[in-house]
């Protein structure tokens, strides 16, 4: 059997611990002398950018149309859908950059994130609170189902959309972690347990709306959803979800427990014989990182105005994973440009050469792997230095 | 595939009683009451057939350096799998102090409760610094949240300085471990065993691929720590086991079991150690 | 001379005797007509003509009871409403538009020989047609083929009407065929149902039971009922009888759906077996994910469209063998597919499974949409040749299709050729080297290299093979391959990596459990219920069904 499958039977440890060239270092993740999570450069940069894209719905409310500077609707609603994208990104690169988990099911978390949200904006687009939302009534039922019980309240339908995909997460991981089953066959089983999601999702009498999904929302606390303002709001919270998810995220990867992650990465048996349960830790990174997606999704789903199942599939969760690959694993930064990236090129794609999107997508996967495996951070990581190799 | 098995035996008390403990949990002492840290009785493992352990039986007094030489395939890795919870004997007893039966417990558990292991080729971890390598090492509450939540003591911070002294590694101290020698990355690793603080130490050829000075040093460190800790050291290398045996027992093994046991002179003349190892 | 003319005379008597014998023995189609047909006619067609329903019932019923060949003509005529009667006797069928024929003298129709009075078509309201229809059963039973009095039986089976008896037992008196008679007799004993004799009954509803067919379920239960009061409408023995015959056909339905169940899991086991082989010797031998795998699958079953095209075009009458034409063709395009695929993208990717699965996920995409272009995005037709249409009839109303049947085969046989590959040539005994150890594989002088890409060309090649089969089972279009992919994966995984015994018995089991499983809950959770299994499986045994043992695992 080939070593390079790491099911942990028997392997010696030594040989796990080879130089896996495929992962940044983590070198000055402790350093000793800096007490903030980024560095004072980086936290300009970071916020630099932020501004700039805050700055971007409000000039599209202010400006009027034909001011050279106007930004239209559409390009805020399409940021803002990069925005959840790139959150996705990140707490996928949280599992997957540091702690090594590939997941290929991600977008389940994401999608039951948009599904718990959007639970609420049905029942808020019914004339009152009780009444059935639309597709109920057209599949002849009667009442409220038990699980969509407390729905009506938006604080709820909040709670639901970061606790179910943590639940789920929570269980699965613990009894995926708890039989030590890594690597690939982690990965294709994440595959199909999204699949089989999926599947039930498509089924009309699971209860959410059958491949139509749910559609049609009309306000969100009492705003209607569709006006410019809201669709503001919305891109601003998108914005501070994201910022406040890169701190989260930057200050577990800083802290010991990241440490601890990535060298589990590395050498995950090692990790045992010096005391440290894998168990506690990778199940801890991914249950967060679940509900950092659910949360993406929340806000996704309230931008683009639908849910469906597609949403679920495969296909969608690897999407996912080559905007992390793009943009350079581990970095945290990375994920969120490559989200970015990715959905731009796509968006220029689908709109100039349909037919050549999936062409261009599925090179850029084959060469990102290939030629690319630090991606763009990476990259220019390697010019930088480069640059000053050349100056010294 | 074994089973994992989530049981920590009692609460988890820190340190060699000079530290407070970390933490809400605390495990129970070892009990070294009847003076042996590590017994194994009848110990066999089999692999498809294959015996690779065959009722071994030998014990390890407190405070003892015990050296473990054999041919190849004789089971001394596999004796340190057993002993470390990486393998499941099919039969036998294998007992940490008089309280720890080590066979029901899980890799991380039996580190916990005082076993350290330096593998045979050097597992260090190549993208953190050496500072970093021995921070994970550190003896500490190594479960979820403390671990989130840690920050380095100042005590704690010196001493993996010292430790850095003591490895003479200083100069790296900052730089990823993967760039370091060979010789330097097993003195690194027995440098995660030191802070660990062990009871037991268990070496896997611990001067394999070293210089003539690295072995030296490492003798004077082996037999530093002898009395303070336990160790077993498994070696080729006869001089250095000639250096750190002393008067201390030496154990043969062949074949999955115990073939001769005793002083290095005794063994070294013994003739079946010599027919089956040493050679003429 | 007297005695030698009687011997002669004997002799020929005898010969001719046998002579006759044998003629009426080979042509036991020979019905005896009628002799006083064009009389009979020309009453039937007096008797259609008129206004009265019930006359024209009478003569609807005649004509069902009669033995003339003839007779069944004017039935189907009135059936397809091509009869022409007139009130003073005639009566023509219309063959072709304008063109007819005259019923009593069985010739066309000129301008010459034209019927006196006017001629209109039989009047019909549904009880006639209905009336018709029993009456060609009953004529078909007397008079038509083999298959079509075989036929007839099972019609009237299901009519359980006592009027019937008459005609099934003569129909039973003369019929010699083994199959007919017991369907004829199946009949009886349906109309007899509810006839005076107890004796009668009793036998009849034993042969029903004995009968197995699900069509009487209704009517035997129909015997246990009670009236308003709770009553129950028949005696003790009827009872009994009925409800021993509801256990004997129940027993037999079931045993029929169990069997059937087995086949069809057998069957898609055969077809995961096959999509998933490929895989197996990819992925569990040389530790490569290949998510382009399906698409693979997909090569292999537009290779077999082409082919068929090719066939078309060039050799129609040969289209029937175009499916064994194409199996070698689709193996060596998606064997080079594979190859290309191997010496570009994955040869730099040893070692890291992660990367390998995503590089091939792109892979996918450019082939999924490659095929998009060239042949379209919609399903191509891709057609099952004679031999594999239809299905052999085994249990009562159970059919195994000759196509499934086929590709059950076919699965053991690629098996089979894998299998041989694998421990029989030097390509196997290389690749296995490579899989335990490549290094040292390398150093006694494999060319690590090379093999690679011929293993990885052969798990490519069997994954044409597949798509040549899957290409005769259901729609072949681009996203053929992502309907595989999945399941493909999961067979690979619980099988246990590297182990070719697992492959086979975890497809198997995988296909017979999806099915067993289907009537219960339905396709969709029978899937989802499949995956949830395996996902919890591995957990508890990551290896797999066959784990590779010993300590170098």
């Amino acid at each position: 059997m080939t070593k390079s499958i790491s099911i942990s039977t028997g392997s010696d440890p030594g040989q796990s611990a080879r130089v896996r060239t495929e992962f940044p270092s983590v070198s000055g993740s402790f350093s000793g002398a800096r007490t903030g999570l980024f560095s004072a450069r980086a936290y300009g940069a970071i916020l630099t950018v932020a501004a700039v894209l805050a700055l971007l719905p409000a000039l599209n409310l202010i400006l009027p149309e034909a001011h050279a500077l106007y930004v239209p609707d559409y390009t805020v609603s399409l940021l803002g859908k990069f925005l959840c994208f790139a959150l996705a990104a990140l707490a996928l690169d949280l599992v997957w950059g540091y702690a090594g988990i590939l997941s290929l099911g991600h977008g389940l978390f994401f999608a039951l994130g948009g599904y718990a949200h959007g639970m609420y904006l049905m029942r808020a687009s019914t004339p009152t609170p009780q009444a059935l939302p639309e597709f109920m009534v057209f599949l002849s039922w009667k009442e409220i189902p038990w699980f969509w019980s407390f729905t009506e309240y938006a604080p709820y339908a909040w709670l639901l959309a970061l606790v179910a995909p943590g639940l789920l997460a929570f269980v699965f991981g613990y009894f995926a972690f708890r039989s030590r089953i890594t690597g690939v066959y982690f990965s294709i089983i994440t595959q199909a347990l999204t699949f089989a999601a999926m599947l039930l999702f498509f089924r009309n009498e699971t209860g959410f709306g059958g491949n139509n999904g749910f559609t049609g929302f009309k306000t969100i606390l009492g705003f209607d959803i569709t006006s410019a303002q809201t669709r503001a709001g919305l891109y601003w919270v998108s914005l501070m979800a994201l910022l406040g998810c890169l701190l989260l995220a930057r200050a577990i990867t800083q802290s010991k427990l990241g440490r601890v992650l990535t060298a589990i990465r590395d050498a995950e048996s090692r990790m045992r014989f010096l005391g440290y349960e894998p168990l506690g830790f990778k199940l801890f990174v991914w249950t967060v990182s679940a509900m950092m997606c659910g949360l993406a999704g929340a806000l996704y789903v309230t931008q683009v105005g639908i849910i469906n199942p597609s949403e679920m599939s495969p296909e969608n969760s690897i999407e996912m994973v080559v905007w992390v690959a793009t943009g350079g694993r581990g970095t945290l930064v990375g994920p969120i440009i490559g989200a970015g990236t990715v959905n731009a090129l796509k968006t220029w794609f689908t709109s100039a050469f349909p037919e050549y999107w999936l062409y261009a997508l599925g090179l850029l996967f084959v060469l990102v792997t290939v030629l690319l495996p630090q991606g763009i951070v990476g990259l220019a990581r390697k010019l930088l230095q480069r640059k000053q190799e050349r100056l010294a | 595939m074994r089973t994992d098995l989530p049981v920590e035996t009692g609460e988890y008390a820190l340190g060699s009683g000079d530290t407070p403990g970390y933490g809400r949990m605390a495990p129970a002492e070892v009990d070294l009451s009847h003076g042996v840290i590590l017994y194994l009785e009848d110990v066999t493992v089999e692999f498809d057939g294959f015996r690779a352990l065959n009722r071994l039986s030998l014990d390890i007094g407190v405070g003892e350096l015990r050296c473990i030489i054999g041919p190849n395939g004789a089971g001394k890795t596999t004796m340190m799998d057993v002993i470390t919870g990486k393998t499941r004997p099919g039969a036998g007893r294998v007992y940490f102090g008089q309280n720890y039966d080590l066979t029901g417990m899980s890799e991380a558990s039996i580190a916990h409760a005082g076993i350290g292991r330096k593998f045979q080729r050097p597992t260090v971890f190549e993208h953190h610094t050496v500072f970093e390598n021995l921070e994970l090492a550190l003896k500490t509450d190594k479960s979820v949240w403390p671990t989130l939540f840690a920050r380095l003591t100042g005590s704690e911070r010196e001493r993996i300085e010292k430790t850095v002294e003591l490895l003479r590694l200083q100069p790296q101290m900052h730089q990823l471990a993967g760039l370091l020698s060979h010789g330097q990355k097993q003195w690194l690793e027995i440098g995660m065993l030191l802070m660990q603080e062990p009871r037991l130490l268990l070496l896997d050829e611990p001067v394999a691929g070293m210089t003539d000075a690295e072995t030296e040093r490492t003798a004077e460190l082996f037999l530093a720590l002898k009395g303070q800790h336990s160790l077993m050291v498994v070696e080729h290398d006869m001089d250095f086991v000639g250096a750190i045996a002393g008067d201390g027992k030496v154990t043969v093994l062949c074949e999955g079991s115990v073939l001769a046991e005793g002083s290095m002179q005794a063994v070294q003349n013994d003739p079946k150690v010599i027919e089956v190892y040493l050679g003429r | 001379m007297q005695n030698l003319a009687r011997g002669w005379l004997t002799i020929l008597f005898l010969i001719s005797g046998l002579f006759s014998g044998a003629l009426s023995a080979q042509a036991p189609e020979a019905v005896p007509g009628d002799q006083d047909w064009p009389v009979k006619v020309s009453r039937l067609a007096t008797d259609l003509a008129s206004s009265d329903t019930t006359t024209r019932l009478g003569a609807i019923e005649a004509l069902g009871l009669s033995r003339e060949v003839r007779a069944l003509e004017v039935l189907q005529a009135l059936a397809q409403s091509t009869l022409y009667v007139s009130a003073s006797g005639d009566m023509v069928i219309e063959t072709e538009p304008d063109q007819f024929l005259d019923v009593t003298t069985g010739q066309p129709v000129t301008s010459t020989s034209a019927p006196g009075s006017e001629l209109r078509k039989v009047r019909m309201n549904n009880r006639l047609r209905s009336a018709v229809q029993s009456a060609l059963a009953s004529s078909e039973l007397l008079g038509g083929s083999a298959a079509r009095r075989l036929a007839a039986a099972l019609g009237l089976q299901g009519e359980a009407d006592p009027a019937r008896l008459p005609i099934l037992q003569q129909a039973l008196e003369s019929e010699t065929r083994a199959e007919i008679r017991d369907a004829i007799e199946i009949a009886i004993a349906s109309a007899s149902l509810r006839s005076d004799d107890l004796a009668t009954r009793l036998m009849a509803i034993e042969k029903l039971g004995e009968s197995g067919s699900g069509q009487f379920i209704s009517v035997l239960t129909d015997l246990l009922a009670s009236d308003a009061q709770g009553n129950p409408v028949e005696s003790v023995e009827v009872r009994e009888a009925a409800q021993d015959a509801l256990d004997r056909i129940r027993s037999w339905q079931q045993l029929q759906s169990w069997v059937g169940n087995l086949f069809y899991g057998v069957s898609l086991g055969s077809v995961l077996l096959l999509a998933a082989l490929g895989l197996a010797i990819t992925f569990g031998l040389m530790g490569v994910i290949n998510m382009a795998h399906g698409e693979l699958l997909m090569i292999g079953a537009y290779s077999t469209y082409l082919v068929q095209s090719v066939f078309k075009l060039w050799f129609p009458q040969a289209m029937d063998w175009y499916v064994l034409a194409a199996l070698p063709v689709a193996f060596v395009i998606a064997g080079s597919v594979g190859m290309v695929l191997e010496r570009t993208v994955i040869r730099w990717l040893y070692g890291r499974p992660l990367e390998t699965l995503l590089a091939t996920w792109g892979v996918s995409l450019i082939l999924m949409q490659g095929v998009r272009t060239l042949f379209g995005a919609q399903n191509v037709e891709v057609s099952n040749p004679s031999w594999m249409s239809g299905g052999v009839q085994v249990m009562g109303s159970l059919v195994l299709s000759y196509n499934r049947i086929a590709i059950v085969v076919f699965a053991f046989l690629v098996v089979m050729l894998v299998w041989v590959i694998l421990q029989h040539t030097r390509l196997g005994l290389f690749v296995r080297a490579i899989t335990q150890n490549r290094t040292m594989a390398g150093c006694v002088g494999v060319p690590t290299g090379r093999i690679d890409m011929l293993a990885f060309g052969l798990g490519s090649g069997i994954a044409g093979l597949a798509g040549v089969a899957l290409s005769q089972l259901g729609n072949v279009g681009p996203d053929l391959g992502r309907a595989y992919i999945v399941d493909s994966f999961m067979v690979v995984v619980l099988g246990g990596v590297g182990q070719l015994a697992g492959t086979v018995v975890a497809a198997i089991g995988l296909g017979t459990l999806n099915k067993f499983i289907e009537p219960f809950t339905g396709a969709v959770i029978a899937k989802i219920a499949i995956l949830m299994f395996i996902i919890l499986f591995v957990q508890k045994r990551p290896q797999g069904l066959f784990a590779p043992k010993g300590r170098s695992a």
